[in-house]
Parts: C-alpha cells; structure tokens; sequence
C-alpha cells in the first residue's frame, strides 16, 4: 500500500530474507573482524620521532623477526573498539539484575576525580614527602571503612574479593600459628561463591561443608556438630547468597568463638546492610568488601576490582603490608613492619587499588552516612518488592523477606520443557541481562535477582511485567520460543562444548600457501 | 539524592505492595542487638561540586609524576597513553558490563580478550594468555604454584633480579600454601649463576627479564639448565614495552611468562589498578589459573566467543580449582589492547627504540657526574647507578628541586644497608632531553 506521494503507508511485513544482508551488518548490529584480519604492514596509529642515535645496549639480545602485532591507523581502532562496545550489555543501558554482582550505576564523578593527575599521575614508589595527598586519602578511605563496619583495622591491598578472602584466612592462619594453633578444617556452606572453598584450599585447609536448613541459612545443629579442635575458621556470606539474613549470626560467631576458631565473613553483600548493620557487631573476625559492588567502582567487564579486608582486634596486628600511618611528619607508608605488628607478608606489587580508592571514597562522601543507608535500604526495598510482586507466578524456595537480592527455583518451570537457561535466554530479548543463574547450588535451577537501589520504580515495573510475562508463556507451553532464545542478540547460542573440547585461545594467521617444490 | 531514583511515593508504595509497614520489617531477621540505633559518626551527602573540590584538594597536595622530570621505574612506567585509549574505555558499554558471563551480549568484552589473549602470547612468544591477573606480582606467583602443580615438586628459585615485591608476594604464598622458596641475594650486577641451584626437587626457577636492576641477560642457557632438571623456567617481565626490542621470553625456552602490563595503556595510579599477564605453553593449559576467552561458533555458525575451559576455576571446581582467582583486570587489559593495536608493529618496535635511546642517553650523561657509576651493562629502559652517598637522601634532595630522580635501591631491599648507595633509574619516551640534562644538573648540584 502506498500513499498518493508514492511513499508506503505501512510497513513491509518482515520476512526471513529481510534480515540477511550484503553487508553482513544489521542496521546499527555490525560485524566486526578481529584487529588481525584488519593489518596492513608499516601501517601504525601513532606518530613517534625518529629515536636518536644511540650506541645499542642490547647486545645480543635485540629482537629479530616480526613480532606479529596489526597495523592500523586511529580511526580504525576507533571505529573497531566501538564497534565491539555496541555488542556488549552494560548498567548504563539497562536494569543488570545479577544476584550477589551487585550491578549499581557507576557515577561519572567517580570516573573524573579518578583521572586527576594528583592521584593518576603518582608514582607507587615516589619520596612519601610528594604524595601526602595521595596517602591521607588511603586514610580517608580506612576510616569510612572502619566506621561503616565497627571493626579495628582495614588491609587495603588486596585486588579483589577473592584476593581479600585469601587475606584474611592468611590472617586467620597467621593468629592461629602465632598462638601455636595447628588447626586444618575451614567450614564453608553449601551455598557459598566458589571462592571460598577455593581460598580455604589454596592455603591448605580441608574445606567442611556445611548443609543449609530449609529456611536457606546456616543450620545451627550442623554447625555446632562440626565444631571442635582441628576448627580453624567457618567461612560465612552474610547476608547469605540465598539473599536472606543469617538471623542466628550472633549465636554462631559465639559458638564458633567458643570452639576456639574465627569467623571469616565474605563481603560480598555488605550493601545489603550499610548504615544499618556492623559486622563489628556480629561478631565477625576479618571481611572483605568489594569495592566495585558495594561502593560502586566499575566493574569494567570483569576487574579490577579491589577488596579492603577488614580485622578483628585479634587478627588486626597480622595485616599484611604496606599500611599508611599518620605521625608528626605527616603521612607515611609502613611497607615492612613495624612496632608490635606481626605482618603476615605482602600480598600484592605496591599499595593496592589506588584508582579504586579515590573512585569509592567520591561515592562515599557523595552518599554521605544517609546516604548509604537510604541506598541500601533502596536495595533491599527493590528486591523485596520483586519477590513479592513475582512470587504468584515464579517459585521462591524461602519466604520473605529477602535482603538486596531475591531467590527463585525452577519449580514454576516443572514439566514446561523449559529451563532456567532457556528462561535467562529469553529476557535478553526481552532487552534484559540475565539474573545470575544456576547460584546457590543449594536449590535447584537458581535465579539470584538483584535490582540494586538504582532502578526507578518505573523500571522495576516493567522489569516485573516482562518476567510475569515470560513465565506465563513458559507454563502457556511454547517451549520452543524459549529453546531458541536469543534471537535478537548479537549472537545467537554459542556452542561451549565446542569451546572448550577443541580450544582456540588466540588468532593465528591462516597458512601461507605452499611453495610449488 | 542524585544517584537514587525512587521517591518517597514510590518507596510507600512499594511497601506497601509488599505488605509491610516500614522498611524495619524488612529487616526483621536481623538480631535486636545487632541494629544499629543511631547514625554513623559520618558527614552527609554532598553535591558533586562539594565532593570535586575535597578530593581536587587532596590531588593538589601531591606531585605528579606528570609535572616535573620523573625517572622511576622499578614496576611501574610512565608511558604516553594515545588520547583514544582512555575515551574508549570509558564507553559505558565496556566501563559499566560485568564479567561475560552471558556471551550473546558480552560479545564487545570477549573479543577484546580474544585480541588481547593473541598480543600477549605474541609479545611473549609463549602459545597462550589468559585474560589477565590482578598485576605482576600475583601473577608471578600464580606461575610459580602453576609450576609446582605440574612437576609435583615443591621448591622455586627466585633469581636476585626479581622485584622485591614479586619475591615477598610469592614468598607469603610459600609460607602459607606450603612450599619452598630459594632465594637468590640481590644481584645488581647481573653476576648470578642460578644453574647450579637446581635440583631434583626444583620445580621452577623464576627470572627477571629486564631484572629489577635493570641488566638484561640471555635465558636460554638458563632454560635448558631448567629442562636438562624437569624444572620449568619463569620469566617475570616488568616492563612490557622492552620486548618490543628485545628477544620474547618465549624464543629463549621460558615455560611461563608473568608479567606487568601496565606500561601500555595504564596509569601510575600509585600503584594500581595495573594488570598481570600469564602466558605459558599449550599443553599446560589445563593447569592455567585465571579466566580463558575461546573462539567459537553461535546456532548460526557464525564466529563467537566465550570463556572457556572453567572446570579449572573456583566458581565450577571450588576447592579444587587451580586457582581462588575470579576477577581479572578487564578494564585494563582493554587499555593494554586499544594502546598496542594503536601501536602496531610498527609503532611498538619504534616506542621501544625511543626508550632504550632515553635511557642510554641518560645513563651516559648521569655517569659522567663525579662519583657515579653505571652498574648496569645491558639494559633497555632502566638501569643502575651507584652515588657516591645514600641514595635516599640524594632522592629526597632531588625531590626538594623538583625532580623525581628514580627509586632508591634501599626503599625496595630495606633489609640489605650494601645496596644503599644504589639507584635505579627508568628513562622512557616522554623524558625530554630538557630533563634529562636538568636531571644531571641537579645530582651534580646535590651529590657536590
């Protein structure tokens, strides 16, 4: 149907064909080789001068033979890394309900005192004397740590949360010798991140798993059966994965206190509880506290991260090095012990996550102490009214309330063919990120939400109808719409056996063609 | 509030729906005497301008590297980064996505890794990368326990030119993972001779290339010492920008190549966040720690990636995985790949030409004031002086006229008064010859 002008007065309807195209491309959608299949040789992207002439002090060891790497000139690599940015979901441009990630807007502040060249520009070993700044920020940073947890001490160096669990079971580890302890069992349970487990390990403890109570916390009984001797420490998140509180945690710092052992709390949703709740007042012997998911840092598609750990009175003095002091001559970076301090080593090159630091404390002092409590209540209230406003139409394992994240089984899914995978598939269509999904192990076909406080509530509603939608059309029957989802992603399914039975970890160039003998 | 959208209508609203009277109820299963009662002895919320201006301040008490002659290294280089790199990585689709956790939209992030994955095993002539550790340090210790794993041995030998940090992180995991560690004394000269250390109990030796003194010696007589053993040999490489002109790792028969990538791409930061590299030989990949990006195809065949071989890492394995590693430096690796694919072959070969034309430009002037001398033959970008007094105080004084006059051997080997008079020193591309003779004016000035 056309107009009098010729022009169409109703869309075409859309067909198979009307999606292939010569380009490859899709409208904005567009395909992008690999910077190796875009290299011509001379070219480059920068304007250096000629060195000048020097007598070579390589000797022998100057590099022969090409090294491999691509030519192209800046608006190529301009044009490519914003090509593959358009492929990538991210928290600026939609609800990222992650469970236990904690996907908050990053502030742009953040971004811009991080780049100030008074933090960016410092060298990690420049005289003390030129980075007074620098060090009284560190401090800065410690104390909101400090004050927000009740706890003692803070060890600032560690580069993620999993590098701060593996300070401060060190720590843990450290007292215990110190005290000529040999203990050998971590108790860690079911439902706890991989690292855990993983850290406990590492450093040689048995990990003792540790079953949740129908409720999805700790069972008490369990726990206290486990207890004894060879106890060094029980590993506990709290709040828990399962997004609830641990509302026995007082009696179980106690007990584990009285088996003579520590309790290590993983951070990871501390801001569940900012501003309302004090580790320090739990009973909690070291945690750690990530950065980019309580305090905003981005998280830059996977790191860096950073993961302050903070420590118990007990374990305080065993802190790795460096730390920053503050004496009669200002500010001063202790980078190998001193005093009663019984350092346990150093964990990390330099001081830790500096960038890291400056970015929180911006989002700190913005927030201000209200301001952390009204978004972690934020937090808690969305997650809340997520699980109430799904809970008819999904299957939640543990009655509310939840904390800053809420959990859903996949017993709404029973006999519909479809699985929690295929479900997460779906919302990516549906313009969403996924849920984390498949965690905690501990109940069957997980979808962890976590809205964070950043989400209008607009937003939250029509994230809600989306997923009362999809689950309807799941129970409905159409199992075949959800095998096949995504369609409108930038890639459909990727085949991860494939993946890793036959692994291509790099680009290589295709083979020259045979010379003729 | 600015970064909080819901509104006092919302969040009754809310509450209501959830059927509740107060966000208190919420927090129901917190225990009574847990609760906080009152406010947080902290200031309230301020408005950006506030927040700019306390922080502005503090950035103000310090002295950028970037606004005086600055010659340190010892981990850490000042490098210029291309304009492009950092608008780039602050694209929000990159700067606000989490882990790829979900391919069909992660395809931005896992690409970059695969290119990144590629440059790192290219630089270092190694097979494989991953997608990067937390920083060198961590890295390197990493391939130390990723050695002891593979030859089910448990002693490492660390050279005397491996950073300080490098040995005291690697020797707090040895305390605390059980094994063995043997230490080579600081060795400025480049004089040590670790063949003789190995044994049948070593399972890798661990090197510096350039070493923290700066010299650069030829592996592969060391790597076929290691081998002749079953011993793996570990490169550890500080400044990534060297093997733009010197021989890779890879060439001379390193197993494992850890390194620092901050050189290209990434700031100062005082110290981070940098991140680590990790390359090794195909057949060891299994026993990798860290994240992997794989190529492969989507339910269309078309080219796709993912992460990969994860039954080695924490999140499947748990207790058992190779490593405790979850995050990595994504955000920084993809300045490391925007900065080298701006670079090319031909820019990195001319960047690297540049700083070894700095440095031994500087080192020559720097020698012929009274008293100095070169400790270091072979070097690319750093090297070592000995001063005729300590050199803290000469560094404090230099410092006084505005000049960052390189790290103080002592500041890293506190613990070893022999090396006090040592200086290392780092020349790269943006030192000006200006500089340089401002540098050479001012240690006269302060060693007279």
């Amino acid at each position: 149907m056309t107009g009098m002008e010729g022009r169409p007065t109703r869309p075409a309807t859309p067909s198979a064909s009307a999606t292939a195209t010569v380009s490859g491309h899709r409208g904005l959608a567009m395909e992008q080789p690999l910077i190796f299949e875009l290299d011509a040789p001379g070219r480059t992207g920068v304007d250096l001068p000629a060195p000048p002439p020097v007598a070579s002090r390589l000797g022998a060891l100057a590099r022969q033979g090409p090294i491999g790497l691509p030519g192209l000139a800046e608006p190529q690599v301009v044009r490519h890394y914003t090509r593959l940015s358009q492929k990538n979901y991210a928290i600026d441009a939609g609800l990222y309900p992650l469970g236990s990630c904690t996907m908050k807007h990053n502030p742009r502040l953040n971004e811009r005192l991080a780049r100030l060249p008074g933090f960016a520009d410092l060298h990690p070993m420049q005289p003390t004397g030129t980075t007074q700044g620098a060090l009284e920020l560190i401090d800065m940073v410690a104390h909101w740590l400090k004050v927000l947890t009740g706890m003692p001490a803070v060890a600032l160096s560690p580069g993620a949360g999993a590098h701060g669990e593996l300070c401060g079971m060190v720590a843990i580890r450290a007292a215990l010798e110190d005290r000529g302890d040999a203990r050998r069992r971590v108790l860690v349970p079911a439902s706890a991140h991989g690292t855990n487990p993983a850290t406990a390990a590492a450093i040689g403890y048995t990990v003792d798993e540790l079953p949740a109570d129908a409720r999805g916390r700790v069972d008490l009984a369990a726990l206290t059966a486990k207890l004894g001797p060879d106890v060094a420490a029980i590993m506990l998140t709290n709040p828990n994965t399962c997004g609830v509180f641990e509302n026995d945690i007082v009696e179980i710092a106690r007990r584990v206190h009285a088996a003579g052992a520590f309790f290590y709390c993983d951070g990871a949703n501390f801001n569940a509880i900012v501003g309302r709740v004090r580790p320090g007042d739990l009973g909690i012997d070291a945690m750690h506290i990530n950065l980019h998911k309580t305090f905003s840092t981005p998280h830059g598609g996977g790191g860096p991260g950073s993961g302050p750990v903070v420590l118990s009175a007990a374990l305080a003095p065993f802190a790795p090095v460096p730390w920053v002091v503050h004496g009669d001559k200002g500010f001063r970076l202790v980078e190998t012990g001193e005093g009663d301090a019984k350092p346990f080593g150093r964990l990390k090159g330099f001081h830790g996550q500096m960038g890291m630091f400056v970015r929180a404390l911006a989002y700190m002092l913005s927030h201000g102490g209200d301001g952390l409590l009204q978004a972690s209540s934020d937090a808690v209230l969305a997650a809340n009214y997520v699980l109430a406003r799904l809970s008819d139409v999904m299957s939640a394992p543990y009655p509310g309330p939840c904390m800053h994240e809420c959990l859903f089984d996949d017993r709404f899914l029973k006999d519909t063919g479809v699985t929690t995978l295929d479900f997460a598939k779906a919302m990516i269509d549906e313009g969403y990120h996924p849920m984390t999904v498949y965690f905690p192990l501990v109940v069957h076909g997980a979808m962890l939400i976590e809205p964070t406080e950043s989400e209008s509530k607009d937003s939250l509603d029509r994230f809600v109808e989306t997923m009362r939608a999809l689950a309807s059309r799941a129970k409905a029957g159409d199992a075949a719409f959800f095998h096949e989802a995504p369609r409108l992603a930038p890639r459909r399914r990727l085949d991860e056996t494939r993946a890793a039975r036959q692994p291509v970890l790099r680009w290589r160039p295709t083979a020259p063609p045979q010379a003729a003998e | 509030m600015r970064y909080l959208p819901l509104t006092e209508v919302d969040r009754r609203g809310m509450l209501a729906a959830i059927g509740v009277p107060s966000m208190d109820n919420l927090y129901q299963d917190v225990p009574e005497s847990a609760r906080l009662k009152r406010p947080l002895a902290l200031p309230d919320h301020q408005g950006e301008l506030a927040v700019e201006r306390a922080l502005s301040e503090l950035a103000a008490r310090n002295l950028p590297a970037s606004a005086v002659p600055s010659f340190l290294g010892a981990g850490a280089y000042r490098h210029h980064v291309p304009a492009a790199v950092d608008h780039l990585i602050q694209r929000g689709e990159f700067l606000t996505s989490y882990t790829p956790y979900q391919p069909e939209i992660s395809q931005g992030t896992l690409q970059y890794l695969f290119e990144f994955q590629t440059q790192v095993a290219l630089l270092t002539g190694m097979e494989v990368a991953n997608a990067s550790m937390y920083d060198g340090a961590t890295a390197c210790v990493e391939a130390v326990m990723m050695a002891i794993r593979l030859t089910k041995r448990k002693k490492a030998v660390l050279s005397g030119g491996l950073h300080p940090h490098y040995r005291d992180v690697a020797a707090t995991l040895a305390r605390y993972t059980g094994f063995e560690l043997d230490m080579a004394a600081p060795d400025p000269t480049g004089a040590e001779d670790l063949a003789t250390r190995i044994d049948g109990e070593t399972a890798c030796v661990v090197v510096q290339y350039p070493a923290v003194f700066g010299h650069i010696r030829d592996l592969t007589g060391l790597a076929q010492a290691c081998h002749a053993k079953g011993a793996l040999l570990i490169v550890a490489v500080t400044e990534i920008v060297s093997l733009g002109a010197i021989r890779a790792p890879g060439d001379m028969g390193a197993d494992i190549v850890a390194a620092e990538g901050q050189a290209l791409g990434n700031g100062l930061n005082f110290g981070g966040p940098y991140l680590g590299l990790f390359a090794t030989r195909e057949k060891f990949v299994r026993q990798m720690p860290g994240r992997l990006c794989g190529q492969t195809v989507d339910a269309e065949g078309r080219r796709g990636f993912v992460l990969t071989l994860s039954t080695r890492e924490q999140h499947i394995r748990r207790e058992k995985a190779t490593s405790n590693i979850c995050t990595n430096s994504g955000l920084c690796a993809l300045a490391f790949t925007i900065h080298l694919s701006l670079l090319g072959e031909a820019g990195l070969r001319q960047l690297a030409a540049l700083n070894h034309a700095a440095a031994v430009t500087l080192a020559e002037r720097l020698a012929r004031v009274p008293g100095v001398s070169l400790v270091s033959d072979q070097f690319f970008n750093e090297f070592t002086l000995r001063l005729p007094k300590p050199a803290a105080a000469v560094v404090d004084a230099l410092a006084e006229r505005r000049i960052l006059g390189g790290v103080p051997a002592r500041r890293l080997w506190p613990e070893r008064p022999e090396l006090g008079h040592l200086l290392l020193v780092a020349a790269t591309e943006v030192n000006t010859p200006t500089e340089m003779a401002a540098f050479a004016t001012a240690l006269e000035e302060v060693l007279r």
